[in-house]
């Protein structure tokens, strides 16, 4: 029954796949470039953002012409709504690799203030996170999508010692203090994709039992 | 206008006035109906969208009163020329009422009674058998292809007079609010049965439901009462579009419930 609906839903499903893994290339490769001081593919990561908004245009009116069309009821509309959502999620990572790629255009000729070692792990951590979000997203995995929030406190923890470190360069020489500003930003965005990442996850448990809880990540 | 690039249409109705005796009933209808696709049309009561449905094969030849001028062309052909014969065209440009009306005969020869009348002179009993699965009824009569139409529920009623319209191998399948009399499982499984069928027909339906047409349609046409009370088509495109951005405060005031 309803095959052209239940056509449309897979077709959004693998939508949100797609763009989920343009969020993950985009936050893994700022954050590369960042590292290895590569400009042009940080212009390139600034520049392709366009591309994840682009996609997530398609994406909510897809879901709009679905809901307009189809009449979803119960777990059809909860999974359309929360489509909406997670595509306005996934664009703001987007967002945040397009910002760690501008910082590293920013920084120009300047040395980093010291080689990158937690920050690759950061965005290795949430890249991981959300892929297994949106992986317990299709599969509705309840499970899953309950447990993967509670690693963001390895994320917070991460952010939390990028934090001090800058701190102390900062303290033993002021002149650093942009350069430590910057990667702190970078952290920063990072850390956001984190608590995104737990929304995602919050959307799935909303449309497998129809509860919308906030999972306490802020510690 | 088009999803895809198709130049050439199934039928298309070119300054088309109905009229019943004097009255004018549909003002200067123009439409261009793409080939294997689901057309929906929708509108007000009295807006004449049935009036047009029957034009595409001259159902309304059997109103008396009836009379058609512009012209409705099939293949390149106007079929309201002297020369063409409408039953030839009914059976190329079937129809599908709102009702199920199957005959009292057997399943098998509801199926078969048209190919007959129509000199077929292929094997019948894979005729049936093939219209029956095209209508998606077969799994649920196949053992008792001899009891009669009338003993099925309502929704295999249709299926069956949609098996009845396809065993002539129409091009063209018109239908006229074929849902209204069903319950929502049967309605369902018809709407599913159309998009099957848009595979190898162009379907036009005309539905009061508009979530109906919404959900069934690739394309939807606007009918709406004019001020002369002539019926016009108000607005015409690919439906995804009608129902989220339609260019006509009308048709945005009918699809929003918010008309008059």
């Amino acid at each position: 029954m309803r095959k052209t609906f239940e056509y449309e839903i897979q077709q959004l499903k693998d939508n949100i796949l797609t763009l989920g893994s343009m969020a993950e290339q985009a936050l893994l490769d700022s954050v590369d470039a960042l590292k290895h001081r590569d400009i042009p593919r940080s212009q390139e990561i600034y520049d392709n953002d366009d591309l994840i908004n682009a996609k997530r245009f398609e994406v909510e009116n897809a879901v709009m012409v679905a809901i307009a069309t189809q009449q979803p009821m119960a777990h059809d509309l909860r999974l359309l709504a929360s489509i909406l959502d997670i595509a306005g999620e996934l664009e703001r990572m987007g967002d945040y690799a397009k910002g760690i790629a501008k910082i590293n255009i920013i920084m120009g000729e300047q040395k980093l203030l010291k080689p990158l070692v937690d920050l690759p792990l950061m965005a290795e951590k949430t890249v991981d996170m959300l892929h297994r979000a949106l992986t317990a997203f299709i599969e509705e995995d309840l499970n899953a999508a309950k447990s993967i929030p509670t690693e963001d406190d390895v994320v917070d923890a991460l952010y939390t010692q990028i934090y001090q470190e800058l701190i102390t360069y900062v303290i033993a020489d002021p002149t650093g203090i942009e350069r430590s500003n910057w990667l702190l930003w970078a952290a920063h965005n990072l850390e956001r994709v984190g608590d995104r990442v737990t929304n995602i996850c919050e959307r799935t448990v909303f449309i497998a039992t129809g509860e919308l809880d906030q999972t306490d990540t802020s510690n | 206008m088009t999803e895809n690039n198709i130049n050439s249409y199934a039928i298309e109705a070119k300054d088309l006035n109905l009229y019943y005796g004097e009255t004018l009933a549909v003002r200067d209808v123009n439409i261009q109906i793409e080939k294997q696709k689901i057309t929906a049309m929708i509108g007000p009561s009295g807006c004449g969208k049935s009036t047009v449905l029957r034009a595409f094969n001259r159902m309304n030849d059997l109103i008396p009163s009836a009379h058609a001028n512009g012209s409705v062309l099939y293949h390149g052909k106007n079929i309201y020329e002297e020369d063409v014969d409408p039953v030839e065209v009914r059976r190329r440009i079937g129809m599908v009422f709102q009702k199920p009306n199957p005959f009292p005969k057997s399943i098998y020869d509801n199926v078969a009674w048209g190919a007959q009348i129509n000199g077929y002179t292929g094997n019948m009993d894979d005729l049936v058998e093939e219209s029956l699965r095209g209508a998606a009824l077969w799994n649920e009569v196949k053992d008792n292809l001899d009891k009669s139409g009338l003993s099925l529920s309502g929704g295999q009623q249709q299926r069956l007079c949609i098996a009845r319209t396809i065993a002539v191998k129409p091009d063209i399948i018109l239908m006229d609010e074929p849902a209204s009399a069903l319950d929502p499982i049967a309605t369902l499984k018809i709407e599913d049965l159309m998009q099957e069928l848009a595979k190898d027909f162009t379907i036009i339906v005309v539905t009061h439901n508009m979530q109906q047409a919404a959900r069934v349609s690739n394309f939807t046409a606007f009918f709406n009462l004019g001020e002369d009370y002539a019926g016009v088509l108000e607005e015409y495109g690919v439906t995804a579009e009608i129902f989220t951005n339609p260019k006509k405060k009308t048709t945005e005031d009918y699809i929003t419930g918010r008309f008059g």
